[in-house]
C-alpha cells in the first residue's frame, strides 16, 4: 500500500501524537541529568522535582508578606488583561470590518489606512503609548487591542468580502436596505468567523500581553517570568511556560468547542 | 509498530540530542580559545576598545591564546549564558556575580575590579525633592538589580524601608519613555538613561550611588575552574585592561572618541559618564580598593539584602548560605559552599608590572 494510504488505527495515532511530547521530555531530563551531574545547582535545565518544589515554596504557597497566592494572582491578573484585551479587539474588529467588507465607499476610504496601520509594529512606538494610555492597567490592555484588532479587521474585511453575493441580491429584491443587510444576513454568518478569527490572534495576543507585563508590572504571568530571569530561576519559568502553554490551548479548545455548540451550521459548512 | 518507532533508536536520539544540550557545559581543561561576554556600560566600554583596537589580541599572542570579546545587547542575558557555561568570563556588577552565577553553584572569580559606580545610579523624584517624599509613591525600576538595591539604602539613610513604598518592575529599556507618563512619579536607574531623565522637566537627582561610594562595583568575572586551569587568560585579560587603563588615564582622544562612538554618545556625554564612575585607572588602586576592609562590609550588605528578597536560592537558609573569598584569607559566610572569590593575584601582578 502507499505511504498516502495508511491511515493509523485510533490507538496508533494515540501514540503517535504523543510521540514528540515523549521525545521532549526525554531529552529534557537527559540534557538536565547531564548538567547536574557537572553542578547539582545548575540553573538552565532543573529537574523536575527541583521545579515542583519550587513552585510548591514559592508560587503555590500564600507568600509572607501579603498572604497573596503569587500563582493564583499572576494567573488571575494576566487573564483578566488578556480577556478585556481580546474582547475589545473583538468587538472592534466586527465593527470596523463589516463596513469595511460590505460598503464600497467605506472601503475605498479606510482600506489603505487600515492595511499600513496594521503594519505598524506597537513595540517599537511604546514610549507614544505610555503617554497617551500611562502605564498601568490600561496601557497594557491597550497593547494587546492596538496589536490585535488590525488583524481581526484585516481577517474579517476578507470573510464580508467573500461573502456569498447571490445572499445580498435576494436579500435586496425582497427589499431589505443597507442596515437590515447588516443586521439580519451579514453579523449572523459573521460570528462563527469572528471566533475562528480570534482563535487565530489568541497568540499573537499573548506576546503583546506578555511584553507588556514584562515593562512594567507588579503581578501577572509575564511580570513573574521576566523577573526571576534576572536570576536564571528556570525552575520557576519552565512551569509558568507550561502553564501558559496550557492555558492558550485550553482557550482556543474552548473557543472551537463554543463555536461548535452555538453555530453547528458554520463548522457543518466547512466541512461540506 | 514500524521499526523506525523501536525504543533503542528512540533512545540514541534522545540521548544525542541531549548530548549536545547537556555538554555544551565548559568542562573545564586546558585549552585555547576563549569567549567573554560584554554589554554596552561606560565601564565596561574599555574592553570593547581592547578589541577593535588589537589590544587584546596582543596580548592573548603574547600568552598564545585566543580570546574573543562578544558583545551581548541584553546586560542579564549575558550574565544567564555566562551562568550558563556559554561564556568563559563576562563582566557584570558585586550584586549580580553573587545573585546569579554564585546562587546558581558556578564558582566565579572577580579577576579586575574596574570601577564602582560614584553618581551613575541614582533615585529620581517628579516634581518633588527631598527623598522621603518618596513614601507612599510607586517607584518604578529593575527589580531585584543594583537599582533595587540603591533604592533600598537610600531609604535606610531616611529611616524608611521598602514597606514605605510599591515597587513596580520596569525594564530599563523603557524607563525613559516611562518617566513621561503621569503614573510614574518616582523611578530608579542608571546611566546613560539616568542622565537623559535628569535633564528632564520636574526630574530631581533625590539620592544617588556616590552617597553609598564603592558599594556597586563593576568587575570582570571568569568561570574559576577555567581560570584555574588557564592562568594565561586571566593574565592576558589583566594585561590588555590596565594597557587601556593607562591610555585613558593619559587622556588619549583617540581612545575616548572611539568608546563614547560605541556607547552611543559622543565625547562629552561619555566625558559626563565617567565622572560619576570612579574609574580603577591604576591597578594599584583596584588592589587596594579589594583588599580593603569595606569590601567584605559590603558583600554583606549585598548578600543580606539579596537573602531578603529571596535570590540567593532555594537552599539558602540565611544570608551566609553563599560564601564568598577576599583577598588575604578574608571569608563571608558559608566556608564550604564558597562560590564567589575576589582575587588580587592578577591585579598585583599588573601593578609590579610582571605580566
Amino acid at each position: 500500500m502507499r505511504l498516502i494510504n495508511q491511515k493509523p488505527s485510533h490507538s496508533k495515532a494515540l501514540v503517535l501524537g504523543l510521540m514528540p511530547f515523549l521525545l521532549i521530555v526525554l531529552m529534557y531530563v537527559f540534557a538536565s541529568n547531564a548538567r547536574l551531574h557537572e553542578n547539582e545547582d545548575d540553573k538552565l535545565l532543573p529537574s523536575f522535582s527541583h521545579m515542583v518544589d519550587t513552585m510548591e515554596k514559592s508560587a503555590l504557597s500564600p507568600s509572607k508578606r501579603s498572604g497573596e497566592v503569587i500563582f493564583i494572582n499572576d494567573t488571575l491578573s494576566s487573564l483578566k488583561r488578556l480577556g478585556i484585551g481580546v474582547v475589545i479587539s473583538a468587538l472592534m474588529g466586527l465593527i470596523i470590518s463589516i463596513p469595511l467588507g460590505l460598503i464600497p465607499l467605506v472601503r475605498a476610504g479606510l482600506s489603505p489606512f487600515i492595511a499600513a496601520f496594521s503594519m505598524v509594529p506597537p513595540i517599537a512606538i511604546l514610549p507614544i503609548l505610555f503617554i497617551i494610555f500611562g502605564m498601568g492597567e490600561v496601557a497594557k490592555v491597550a497593547l494587546i487591542v492596538i496589536g490585535v484588532t488590525p488583524l481581526i479587521v484585516r481577517d474579517l474585511q476578507h470573510r464580508v468580502e467573500e461573502f456569498s453575493k447571490e445572499q445580498l441580491i435576494k436579500a435586496q429584491t425582497l427589499g431589505a436596505s443597507t442596515w437590515t443587510l447588516v443586521i439580519r444576513i451579514i453579523l449572523p454568518q459573521m460570528l462563527p468567523r469572528l471566533l475562528d478569527s480570534v482563535r487565530l490572534t489568541l497568540g499573537t495576543a499573548w506576546i503583546f500581553l506578555i511584553s507588556s507585563e514584562a515593562i512594567a508590572a507588579t503581578e501577572g504571568l509575564g511580570y513573574r517570568i521576566f523577573l526571576v530571569r534576572r536570576y536564571l530561576a528556570m525552575d520557576m519559568i519552565l512551569p509558568y511556560v507550561i502553564w501558559i502553554t496550557l492555558l492558550a490551548f485550553l482557550a482556543d479548545f474552548l473557543l472551537k468547542k463554543f463555536t461548535c455548540k452555538f453555530f453547528p451550521w458554520y463548522e457543518n459548512k466547512d466541512k461540506a | 509498530m514500524n521499526a523506525f518507532f523501536s525504543p533503542t533508536l528512540k533512545l540514541l536520539v534522545a540521548a544525542t540530542l541531549a548530548m549536545s544540550i547537556g555538554a555544551s557545559t565548559l568542562a573545564a581543561e586546558v585549552k585555547d580559545k576563549f569567549q567573554v561576554a560584554w554589554t554596552i556600560y561606560v565601564g565596561w566600554m574599555p574592553w570593547d576598545y581592547a578589541e577593535q583596537s588589537g589590544i587584546i589580541d596582543k596580548w592573548a599572542k603574547k600568552y598564545g591564546i585566543e580570546i574573543k570579546m562578544v558583545q551581548v545587547n541584553d546586560y542579564v542575558e549575558s550574565i544567564n549564558q555566562y551562568t550558563a557555561g556559554k561564556f568563559d568570563g563576562c563582566v557584570m556588577t558585586n550584586m549580580d556575580a553573587l545573585t546569579i552565577p554564585a546562587a546558581g553553584g558556578v564558582d566565579s572569580t572577580a579577576v579586575i575590579i574596574g570601577d564602582f559606580s560614584n553618581g551613575n545610579d541614582g533615585i529620581i523624584l517628579k516634581d518633588k525633592k527631598k527623598l522621603s517624599d518618596i513614601k507612599g509613591q510607586n517607584v518604578n525600576l529593575v527589580e531585584l538589580s543594583v537599582s533595587h538595591y540603591l533604592l533600598a539604602r537610600g531609604l535606610e539613610s531616611v529611616g524608611m524601608s521598602e514597606k514605605d513604598v510599591k515597587v513596580v518592575n520596569t525594564s530599563d529599556a523603557d524607563i525613559v519613555a516611562a518617566f513621561s507618563s503621569k503614573d510614574v512619579t518616582s523611578l530608579v536607574t542608571w546611566n546613560p538613561q539616568l542622565s537623559e531623565i535628569k535633564a528632564m522637566k520636574g526630574a530631581t537627582l533625590a539620592f544617588d550611588s556616590s552617597k553609598i561610594p564603592g558599594e556597586i562595583i563593576d568587575m570582570l568575572v571568569l568561570n574559576t575552574k577555567t581560570m584555574q586551569d588557564n592562568p594565561k587568560l586571566a593574565k592576558a585579560l589583566t594585561g590588555a585592561w590596565y594597557e587601556v587603563m593607562a591610555q585613558m588615564k593619559k587622556g588619549d582622544a583617540q581612545a575616548i572618541s572611539m568608546m563614547a562612538k560605541a556607547s552611543g554618545t559622543d565625547v562629552a556625554g561619555f566625558n559626563s559618564q565617567l565622572k560619576t564612575t570612579k574609574m580603577f585607572y591604576d591597578a594599584k588602586d583596584a588592589l587596594a580598593f579589594s583588599t580593603s576592609a569595606a569590601l567584605p562590609a559590603t558583600m554583606q550588605k549585598v548578600s543580606e539584602f539579596s537573602f531578603e528578597h529571596g535570590i540567593l536560592g532555594d537552599g539558602a537558609k540565611d544570608a551566609t548560605f553563599v560564601g564568598m573569598s577576599f583577598p588575604n584569607g578574608k571569608a563571608y559566610g558559608s566556608a564550604s559552599n564558597i562560590k564567589l572569590r575576589f582575587s588580587d593575584e592578577y591585579m598585583k601582578l599588573a601593578s609590579e608590572g610582571k605580566l
